[in-house]
């Protein structure tokens, strides 16, 4: 194998694997990334059930609750890791290994999307469980392909913010609080997004979860395709070209970032 | 030639944040560093906080793009062929907190020679061994946050060691450590260094002694500029004292005035301190032989012989001589 590769795949599983390993060494993983989401995903379902008694809104509600441990991911761990690497003082030590950037962001991302699968696996199984959430797949391919195309764009998303955050220091944390609640809003994890009608759909739609999310529910939910905003092909086309534009944005990001960071010299400068 | 490290006019400035409106002042951490390293050495950067130490180690480990001037390590351009240069180098600097406190030591070191592409096999065999000249084998699967200040930077040593750098560069290695610990990174960067012909070891420090032990060569910088670059001994010389032998021998009254005339003595005082019942003698000498002449004459006398010492120009009364201050009197 080509060294470069070589060292570049060992640099991907090294930082996955605290992620993937470290990460749940707390007990108390259990309660914050198992239990504690499915209570606000539970206030939906009330909620609904109180306005509505169709099942179909309960299977609606988890299914954006367990997709929100994907973007909860994005916005708290991958976009801000850049910077919590730069105060723990790791970004330094990233920085001069000789691999590309990617790759760290590689493992993260790898890391990030196994544990928030965890979670997001957890919110589903006891939402079926607790609430009796009913998900009939009516195509299995374009559901893998939708979840997966999905990952791509949102980690790629998640990507980019990394490299952009690597540079604002503390403005990142300011970043997430304020992008928090409008995305909730926008992604339409909790209510069908062509609710909000097609030009505010339209611009939740950059959001690769808010596709992802539409046209997940179009293919496991009994009556989905009435909820739906696009139609699950355009959506998968939408992703494809979201995931290649993220990762591009991503890799270019990084370079200038990279560049303008040391010209400045604000690689490891901490508590900016 | 290809030195290991060098730098040819070398300069750094940053532009100081002011309140709003004012320009920005600019600071020049590195003026016109011209320096180089031989490869196999052991060189030591000097200097008080804010001389430029950090700034030239951030510059040769890629972190940081001089402002104008080159740095060159084993002859590659750091700001055109950084990538290059990074398979080559690691940094540790004392006092990081790098790592991952849910991971244990060896998982840790583990996964930072990953970075470097080392094979698993070779990665734990050297983890293993350094852990254990280190004195850390017996916290090898302990949570790197419950490790102490000193075990840590132990751990940071071994992080920039197992990925078997050809040139090294160690910030501080021994910030805040205490007498044994340090004594113990000590003994093992110098085994390192001369274990290894080809490797290169850049250290700064604060602390003269650790510089005078350890390198081969020294460079004294202070306000961005290199003040003086030589070994220690003849920075040590440049500043044209004699070493000064002390005995301390039980005559309290006597003249002594015929220790003048010993050949090869170039100076001679005393101090009788009838107080503590002894007399201080002070010689310079052309040559450390001729000391033997000296006591060979205090025994004929009879004379008890309570103590002897020789005191040598130290690093620190070059860096006063040089710098107008010493590192402890910063302001």
């Amino acid at each position: 194998m080509n060294p470069e590769l070589k060292t570049n795949l060992k640099a991907i599983w090294g930082r996955a694997y605290v992620r993937i390993f470290g990460a749940n060494r707390e007990p108390s993983w259990v309660i914050s990334e198992t239990i504690l989401p499915v209570l606000s995903v539970a206030a939906y379902v009330y909620v609904y059930r109180a306005l509505n008694p169709d099942p179909l809104y309960t299977s609606l509600v988890i299914l954006g609750g367990a997709m929100s441990a994907y973007w909860m991911n994005i916005l708290w761990s991958m976009a801000m890791q850049f910077y919590w690497e730069k105060e723990m003082g790791n970004l330094d030590l990233y920085m001069i290994a000789p691999i590309s950037r990617m790759s760290i962001l590689l493992g993260m991302a790898s890391g990030g999307f196994f544990f928030a699968t965890l979670r997001a696996v957890a919110i589903f199984v006891l939402g079926i469980v607790l609430f009796q959430a009913e998900f009939v797949i009516s195509n299995v391919w374009q559901l893998f392909l939708l979840f997966f195309l999905s990952m791509f764009a949102l980690y790629g998303m998640g990507m980019l913010f990394s490299s952009v955050f690597m540079l604002f220091g503390r403005g990142a944390w300011q970043f997430s609080t304020i992008f928090q609640e409008p995305i909730y809003l926008l992604g339409g994890f909790y209510y069908p997004v062509k609710t909000l009608g097609a030009a505010v759909a339209a611009i939740g739609s950059l959001l690769p979860i808010t596709l992802g999310l539409d046209g997940m529910r179009q293919l496991t939910l009994k009556s989905g395709k009435t909820l739906g905003f696009l139609s699950v092909q355009t959506e998968i086309l939408l992703l494809v070209v979201l995931s290649i534009a993220f990762l591009l944005a991503a890799y270019y990001s990084l370079i200038f970032m990279e560049k303008l960071a040391k010209k400045e010299g604000r690689l490891s400068l901490r508590w900016q | 030639m290809n030195y290991a490290i060098e730098t040819k006019d070398l300069t750094r400035t940053f532009k100081a944040k002011k309140a709003k409106k004012e320009s920005p002042s600019v600071i020049t951490a590195l003026d016109l560093v011209n320096i180089t390293v031989q490869s196999g050495e052991l060189f030591g950067l000097l200097g008080p906080n804010g001389a430029g130490k950090t700034t030239l180690i951030k510059i040769l480990s890629t972190l940081l793009s001089p402002t104008s001037g080159t740095a060159l390590v084993d002859g590659l351009d750091v700001s055109h062929q950084a990538h290059e240069v990074r398979k080559r180098i690691n940094m540790v600097s004392g006092g990081e907190h790098s790592g991952y406190g849910i991971l244990n030591v060896q998982e840790n070191l583990w996964m930072f020679s990953q970075f470097y592409g080392v094979d698993n096999d070779l990665a734990f065999k050297r983890i293993d061994e350094m852990l254990e000249v280190l004195g850390l084998a017996e916290f090898r699967k302990t949570r790197i946050g419950k490790l102490s200040t000193g075990m840590r930077q132990k751990m940071n040593l071994i992080r920039g060691f197992v990925t078997d750098p050809k040139i090294l560069f160690l910030d501080e290695p021994t910030l805040g450590l205490d007498v044994q610990i340090s004594r113990d990174v000590r003994k093992y960067v110098k085994n390192w260094v001369k274990s290894n012909s080809e490797k290169t070891l850049l250290l700064t420090t604060h602390y003269m002694a650790e510089a005078d032990e350890l390198c081969d060569r020294v460079a004294i910088i202070d306000q961005g500029k290199v003040v003086a670059c030589d070994t220690p001994a003849n920075l040590k010389r440049l500043l044209k004292q004699e070493a000064v032998f002390h005995i301390d021998v039980n005559l309290t009254t006597e003249k002594l005035d015929r220790f003048s005339g010993i050949g090869g003595v170039k100076n001679f005082a005393f101090e009788h301190k009838p107080h503590v019942g002894k007399t201080e003698l002070k010689f310079i000498l052309e040559s450390d032989s001729v000391i033997s002449q000296v006591t060979d004459a205090l025994e004929t006398d009879g004379t008890k012989i309570i103590s002897l010492s020789k005191t040598e120009p130290s690093l620190e009364d070059v860096f006063v001589a040089l710098v107008g201050k010493g590192l402890e009197n910063e302001s």
